[in-house]
Formats: structure tokens, sequence, C-alpha cells
């Protein structure tokens, strides 16, 4: 049963991931994430029952478009608002979101699908507990995804100059870094991991317009974690699963749906910097 | 253009700005007077224009006036209905003290949220009543004593003194009554230190804060004054629904508030109220074209030929049949606004004016936003 709350808080972890990247590098929080976990589950679901292509190429598929969507949103859309009130940029990305749901719900319907994978209805039983390989296919995808992006972060030149683009934006460019292009870059990331969460939780969730809605309970994740460290976020969106495993296992009913935004609220008003998270005084 | 110059004092405590703009509130007043011997049949519409004018002031208060960015406000609108129809209906309270309760619990629930957010700025606030909403909805759910639960919980028509009010006129009325009443607290409000204190929260916190403003204060006043008026907006709103549902106040309702004071124009009265003839009247207009629109598109079509006609006119109607679209114009419409007039309706009315006023010299740069590159919340 652990196993269930560490697999749904990979998932929220790897939303908050996306939060976080887009936060430290352009500062604009996107409340449009979860919605493109669910354009990303919607393309794979598409490629593999529409157009029966395999499994890891539709996989590919959806992480590419989502990606290049991403891309290009931050391109016509987003980089307008830079330097703009958060207020702005939060209606923006709210605007984004109504937009994605309402395509979705008219290029693919309204009705509930599910995907169907290679680890469909499998389970191993490891020493007299069952687990179920749409769970261990989640956590096995977020180890894999984190060092790759560990290592794109740490060891290549382009990860590098988008950690430098994200703490001083005119000192990069001053480097010679295309500030531009690596913000372009980070959105691309973003909603490439947002699709990489979609497809993996695909098998366990069904797909249907209302998959967005887990962007909200990625933001207590997020918050948990303190808004701009990659780590808190990881670690803060498997907090968050295990106490909604736990609350609904062990609480009266309803206490599952709201455990998260509880915390949430906890963790905002003892703690607004989280975890990880340094708080400072903004100067003037 | 018209240079007012002020002689005295007294003419800067004026509600309006000179006998012209005093003259043409009276004649709107007079104008919304006559409406219900002009358009009877539309009335309910128009009611509840007022009811979302009333929750876009409350929230142009806090979003457009204080700067505290709520993502829950119908939350507070839930809590005013549900409490109000509590008190009328299951203690047997009359309205006027029922309403008056209303205000004061949902100014409480405003507290308890204020309270915490006090300690956040900027975007963790919205998100932290964006959890509150979600809370509220559940406990709404869930408390079926009080509440109903999923089953609901019928309204009554509104009776106060003794006189029905339920008829679409008398209700008309009502609405429009309640909302003049809060439009002419707050704007009186907003000019009084309190007002004056709230905007300089807007505008710096730091700045705000030496010069003496108590922010723990006035922003707990901001999230009560203005969920109090969302109480009253939701005891409104109870008897203009008639059925009270948890699902009906939604995260998608929360966003329709910030759509009106977004389209409507931030910082302004005026904007609260352009924003809610927006949002309470594009639905109506949405159901009308999408009656209207494939007739007329497939008319164009067929121009061209008699099946080019009739396959256009059957293509656009299944387009626009389709379930979901309206969010997602919705959606559409506020990201043009944020990207291309974040001013709203209210400020390009203004720079009509100006235009008109000043005509062969109005300037663009006037009213250009500078872009403020290094704004950032983090700098070090």
């Amino acid at each position: 049963m652990t196993l269930n709350g560490l697999a749904v808080g990979c998932i929220y972890g790897l939303v908050a991931l996306g939060f976080v990247l887009i936060y430290k590098a352009t500062e604009l929080v996107n409340f449009a994430q979860g919605d493109l976990l669910m354009l990303g589950a919607f393309t794979c679901y598409m490629f593999v029952v529409w157009y029966g292509v395999g499994y890891w190429p539709a996989f590919a598929l959806a992480i590419a478009l989502v990606g290049i969507f991403g891309a290009a949103l931050d391109a016509m859309v987003l980089r307008r608002v830079i330097g703009q009130p958060q207020f702005a940029v939060v209606m923006l990305t709210i605007g984004l979101g109504a937009i994605f749901r309402s395509f979705a719900s008219i290029a693919w319907g309204s009705e509930i699908y599910t995907l169907p994978t290679p680890f469909s209805a499998k389970a191993t039983r490891i020493a007299g507990v069952t687990v179920s390989h749409e769970y261990v296919s989640i956590i096995v995808g977020t180890v894999l995804l984190c060092v790759l992006l560990y290592a794109f972060f740490a060891y290549t030149r382009t990860g590098v100059a988008m950690q430098a683009a994200s703490q001083n934006q005119l000192a990069a460019y001053y480097m010679g870094i295309p500030v531009k292009l690596m913000f372009s870059l980070v959105w691309a990331i973003s909603a490439g991991v947002a699709a990489i969460a979609g497809v993996l939780l695909a098998p366990v969730s069904l797909i249907d317009i209302n998959l967005g809605f887990i962007g909200l309970k990625a933001f207590a994740a997020a918050v948990l974690g303190g808004f701009g460290s990659i780590p808190g976020a990881l670690v803060g969106g498997i907090v968050i699963g295990l106490i909604e495993l736990f609350s609904g296992a062990y609480l009266p009913q309803g206490f599952k749906d709201v455990a998260a935004y509880v915390v949430l609220l906890i963790v905002l008003a003892v703690r607004p910097q989280g975890i990880f998270g340094a708080l400072a005084r903004k100067k003037v | 253009m018209r240079v007012l110059f002020k002689t005295s004092y007294t003419q800067d405590l004026e509600l309006f700005r000179d006998g012209v703009q005093r003259n043409w509130y009276a004649a709107l007043l007079v104008g919304l007077l006559i409406v219900p011997l002009l358009v009877p049949s539309y009335l309910v519409d128009i009611s509840l224009v007022f009811i979302y004018g009333l929750c876009g002031l409350s929230l142009m208060v806090l979003a457009g006036y204080t700067g505290l960015v709520s993502l829950g406000h119908a939350a507070f609108l839930g809590i005013g209905a549900y409490a109000h129809v509590y008190f009328v209906h299951d203690w047997g309270l009359p309205w006027v003290v029922s309403v008056a309760l209303a205000c004061v619990v949902t100014a409480a629930a405003g507290v308890l949220v204020g309270l915490p957010a006090l300690r956040m700025t900027g975007v963790y606030l919205s998100i932290a009543t964006l959890a509150f909403a979600l809370i509220i909805q559940e406990i709404l759910t869930r408390w079926e004593r009080v509440t109903g639960g999923l089953k609901g919980k019928p309204v009554d028509k509104p009776v106060i003194f003794g006189v029905n009010l339920g008829g679409d006129v008398a209700f008309y009325f009502l609405s429009l009554a309640f909302l003049i009443g809060g439009l002419w607290f707050t704007g009186n409000l907003l000019r009084a230190p309190t007002g004056r204190a709230w905007v300089a929260i807007r505008d710096s916190e730091i700045a705000a804060q030496s010069m003496g403003v108590n922010l723990a204060v006035y922003k707990t006043i901001a999230f009560a004054y203005s969920a109090a008026l969302m109480g009253i907006a939701g005891a409104l709103f109870a008897h203009k629904i008639g059925f009270l549902a948890p699902e009906t106040f939604s995260v998608l309702l929360s966003i329709q508030f910030l759509l009106m004071v977004v389209v409507g124009g931030l910082g302004s009265l005026h904007g609260a109220f352009y924003g809610a003839v927006f949002v309470a009247l594009l639905p109506v207009a949405i159901s009308q074209a999408r009656d209207s629109m494939p007739a007329w598109i497939g008319a164009v079509a067929g121009l061209f030929g008699k099946d080019a006609g009739g396959a256009t006119f059957l293509a656009v109607d299944r387009f626009v049949k389709k379930p979901g679209l309206e969010p997602g114009l919705f959606g559409l419409i506020l990201v043009l606004f944020v990207l291309f007039e974040p001013l709203g309706i209210h400020g390009r009315s203004r720079k009509l004016q100006l235009y008109f006023s000043t005509f062969p010299l109005y300037k663009r740069a006037t009213f250009r936003r500078q872009k403020t590159y290094m704004r950032s919340e983090r700098l070090r």
C-alpha cells in the first residue's frame, strides 16, 4: 500500500518539478501545468489507440509534441508578460489552462479513456506483497528522469547555461547566453516532464479532461518543498502522496480529498518558505 | 479638455468630481429604475448582473485595491449563501437579521483566511485561498446536517418585514438597492484612510509599512470587508438560483470572479461593474450565437454553391454544440485581455474619453506601460 502512495507521490513530485523549473527560471507560476499533463496523456492515448502506434514510440512522440508545444507557448505568449505583476501571469496561465481543457474536450471528447500499456494488470509477488507493475513503472520512471535531469543540469553546457540564466538574467545575457532561448528550453523541459507524468499516470488513473486538476495537489507538493527547490519538489510530492494515502485509510471519509490542501495551508501558515526553501526579505 | 480647478477643500471631499458627473450618475439611476418597464423579460438576467456586481466589488477591494489576489472567492459566496439559508430556513430568523448574520459569518471566515495570509505574498496567497476554497467545498458536501450535502438545499422566496419580494421586479429592485448601497459604502471607504492604506499596501508593502500603515490590521480588514460583501451577495445569489448545491461554488466560479475584475479593469469600481455585465451576459450571448451562428455562416457559404452551404452549416453546428466550448472561450478572453488590454474595459473607456476630449492631440504614449525586466521578487 505504501508503494501506491509512493507512486502517486512521484506523480505529484513530477508535476511540482515542472512548476519549480519554470518558477526558478522565469519567476512565472504556471497554473496550466496540470493541463499540460492532461494533454500529454491524451496525445499518447491518441497515438496508441487511434493510430495504432506502439506504446514506447507513442510515449516519445507525446513527450516531444508537448515539449515543442511548451516552447512555442513560451515564445508566443508567456514571453510578453515577463516583468509584469505576478497577478497577470496567474490570470494568463489560468486562462491558458481553460483553453487547453476546452481544446481537449473538443478534440478528444469528454469521455473517460484507459490507456493500454505493457504494465497494465500485471503484478509480481515480492516477499508476500503483491506489487503491481504500473506503480513500479511510475517509481522507476521518476527515478530515471531525475537522474537524467540532474546529469543534464550539472554536466552539460546547456544545463549550466540554464542555471546561470535562472540565477541572474542580465548577467547571463552579458556572458553571451541566449536567455530567451534558454527560457523556451526550460518551458519545453517542463512541459515534457508534465507529459511524462501524464503518460505514467494514465494506467493508474483514467484519462479525462479533468486530469489536470492534479496540478492543484502538486501545488501543495511544490509549496511543501519550498517553491524554488528541485529536490524539495520531489520530496514534497512523495510526502503529499503518502499523507493522502494514510489519511484515506485511517481518517473518516472525505479527508483523503482535502488532506493535501490542509497540509498546504498549514505549511503556508507556519513555514511559508517550505522545508527546503530559504526566506529572504526584499531589499528596497 | 475640461480641467477642474479646485478652490476649496470641501470640493475634494465630494463624492462626485463635478456637477456633470453627478448628473450622469443620476441619469443612469433613472435609467435603471425604468428598465423593468422596458425589458420585463430580461429582468432575471439583469438582477444576476447586480449580484455579480457585488461579487466584483468584493474582489475588486481585495485584488484591485489591496493587491491580495484571491482564487477562492466562490467559497465566501458559498458560505454566505448557506449561512443565510440556514438562518432563514432552519432557525426561522427574520430576513434582515439573517443577512446580517450571514455577513458576520463570512467576515469571520475572511479573517480566518486573512490571518495566515499575513505571512504570505503574491502567488502563495492565491494558492492558499485556492486550497481554502477546495476545503470549504468539501465541507459543504460533507456537513449534511446544515448544508443538505449533495442532495442540495431548496431556498424560499425572500420575505422582508412580511412583504414577499420573490417576484422578478421586486427582486430586481432588491438587488439594485444592495448594489447601490455596496458601491456607495465602498466608494466612501476607499476615499477614507482605510482605502488609502489599502492602496498603499498594494503599491508597495514596505513603503506603506514605513509610512506607519499596520500591514496586519489593514490586510485583515480588507479580507473581512471583502468577505462580508461576498456574504451579502451570497444571500441574494441563493434566492436567485433557488437551490443550493456544493458544486455551484466551484473553483470555476472563483475564476469567473477573477475574470470579472480583470476584464472590467483592476483598481476601479467602474471596472467591477463592467466586468459583472460582461460575465453575466456572456453566457446569454454565447447561447444566442450558438443558435444563430450556424445558419448565418451556412448562408454565407451558401453563396459559393448549394452543397457548400449545407455542409458548412452542419460542420459549424456540430462544432458550436460541443460541450466544453464555453470555459475555453472564457479562458481565451482572459488571455487576450491580459496580453493586450491589462487595464480592462475601464482602461479602454478612459482612453476613448481622453481621445475625444483632447481630440487632435491624443498621444498613445500617455498610457504606455513601462517594462521593468529587472523587477524581481528574489533579488537579494
